[in-house]
């Protein structure tokens, strides 16, 4: 479903990836664990090319993204993104956000669009906030629209990008719920996450990232019970300790 | 002694409205007014040309194109940089007959609304800055493409932000009008100026054409405030 290969990403002299290959197959849920600074953002925002790779190639479902001859805006109808700080419409209701994009850019009719907005919205719980602003809503409640919006545009992939980093402790649950459910039913995600009880209930695999580089990657019993690289051995216990 | 002595009142009323200023003001009054009418009008259709422009010059300044960001900087350079009133001179007088058999009226509106422009783009530039760079990030990842970004998600909110700096703008365009009654322009101003030239009443005529544009100006600001609490999504 998505393969990358050997990309490199340099801000100014700061090379934040330095040669990744990654590849994740359809239904699979892979979790990318790792240091702050380590680049598993700037991989995910370059699976959708929010920013552009300077070496490498990346494939979704076959198309080359990083072919300039590509469109890049049919493709990323098709990978949904959900980002730390939701980055909601503030402008537009809860079922306006959701709507937006599949009446606007995919053309599909108004009505039907809204029935399919209170579908997403009942799935994620939120069917009575459909007419509120995103100001009214908490953490959690935001999240779990941008997850209903991203899904509207019925994605092949979901990438998230730390999507409970910047919850309050109580509204992780929520949203961690909802992300288990589209584990279940069979969507293919790329989860960048700090979160490591998801990674373990619902990650196929565990990725591993450091200073711009794949350190490993395993199946999550592995890699959290028993990582073979020192380096893994150090963050988990970092972070397993708290 | 009463406590209020009700025709010393009255005389006074009377003193006011026999004075010769007062007569000049009353003879003249619909005068003026057809002269506010006629600032409202130029200074519409000024900011009309200025918002078109300004979003155009102000989306240009923030081009990756450096034709189109060289010239968007050129322009709001030279509008910012130089007196409107010596605007109004080259453009009546020199540029514009170049062009076409040029009146003061439309040359007027022409002048205004490029130097309208000029300072709307750097309103909205500033607007569109000001929103969150997520927003413009979260619709590229809905698939939406560079303009429909912009035209959905971008410019309705920026929108909302540069509603009081534009309200500052038009309020000041709708003065600077005023300028225009060098090149006889016949609107507020210079129906002032043509009845203080013939009366030199000046107190009472410029007096009366100040309350005038305060009166357009306050009806602004409160369209303004009005648009605010109405865009609100609270």
């Amino acid at each position: 479903m998505i393969k990358v290969v050997d990309v490199h990403k340099s801000f100014g002299k700061l090379e934040v990836l330095k040669g990744i290959n990654f590849n994740v197959a359809p239904r699979e849920v892979v979790c990318v664990i790792g240091p702050s600074g380590s680049g598993k953002s700037t991989l995910l925002r370059c699976i959708n090319q929010l920013e552009r790779v300077d070496r490498g190639h990346i494939y979704i479902d076959g198309e080359e993204l990083t072919d300039p001859k590509t469109d890049i805006n049919a493709i990323r109808q098709q990978v949904g993104m959900v980002f730390q700080l939701f980055n909601l419409f503030p402008h537009k209701t809860t079922l306006e956000n959701i709507t937006l994009a599949p009446v606007k850019i995919k053309g599909v009719d108004k009505d039907q669009a809204d029935e399919q907005a209170m579908e997403l919205l009942r799935k994620v719980g939120l069917v009575d906030k459909a007419h509120v602003y995103p100001n009214k809503l908490s953490g959690g409640q935001k999240q779990r629209v941008a997850i209903a919006r991203a899904l509207a545009m019925q994605p092949k992939v979901m990438l998230f990008d730390e999507p409970t980093s910047a919850l309050d402790p109580e509204m992780v649950g929520e949203v961690l719920t909802v992300m288990k459910d589209l584990a279940t039913e069979g969507m293919t995600m790329v989860v960048v996450t700090h979160e490591m009880g998801l990674a373990r209930e619902v990650g196929d695999r565990v990725v591993f990232m450091d200073e711009g580089q794949i350190v490993e990657e395993g199946l999550p019993s592995q890699i959290f019970d028993n990582p073979p690289n020192p380096r893994t051995q150090s963050f988990l216990s970092k972070v397993l300790s708290i | 002694m009463p406590l209020f002595d009700f025709t010393f009142g009255l005389g006074i009323l009377d003193a006011i409205t026999s004075s010769a200023g007062f007569m000049v003001v009353a003879k003249n009054f619909t005068y003026f007014l057809g002269g506010a009418w006629y600032t409202l009008f130029i200074t519409a259709l000024s900011v009309a040309m200025g918002m078109v422009l300004g979003l155009f010059a102000g989306l240009g300044k923030l081009s990756k194109n450096k034709i189109i960001y060289g010239i968007s900087t050129a322009y709001i350079d030279f509008f910012r940089g130089t007196p409107l009133f010596v605007q109004i001179f080259l453009l009546y007088f020199g540029i514009l007959p170049l062009f076409y058999d040029n009146d003061s009226l439309s040359s007027a509106i022409i002048a205004l609304g490029l130097n309208s422009g000029a300072y709307i783009a750097e309103i909205l530039r500033a607007g569109i800055q000001a929103i969150d760079k997520g927003q413009m990030e979260a619709a590229r990842s809905l698939g939406m493409n560079e303009r429909q970004a912009m035209v959905l998600v971008i410019l309705p909110q920026a929108f909302k932000v540069v509603i009081p700096p534009l309200i500052n703008e038009f309020i000041a365009l709708l003065k600077d009008s005023s300028l225009v009654s060098a090149i006889t322009v016949a609107e507020l101003m210079h129906r002032g100026d043509l009845v203080f030239a013939n009366t030199y009443q000046a107190t009472w005529v410029f007096g009366t054409i100040s309350i005038l544009y305060l009166v357009m100006t306050k009806t602004i600001s409160l369209l303004g405030d009005y648009a605010e609490r109405r865009l609100a999504t609270e």
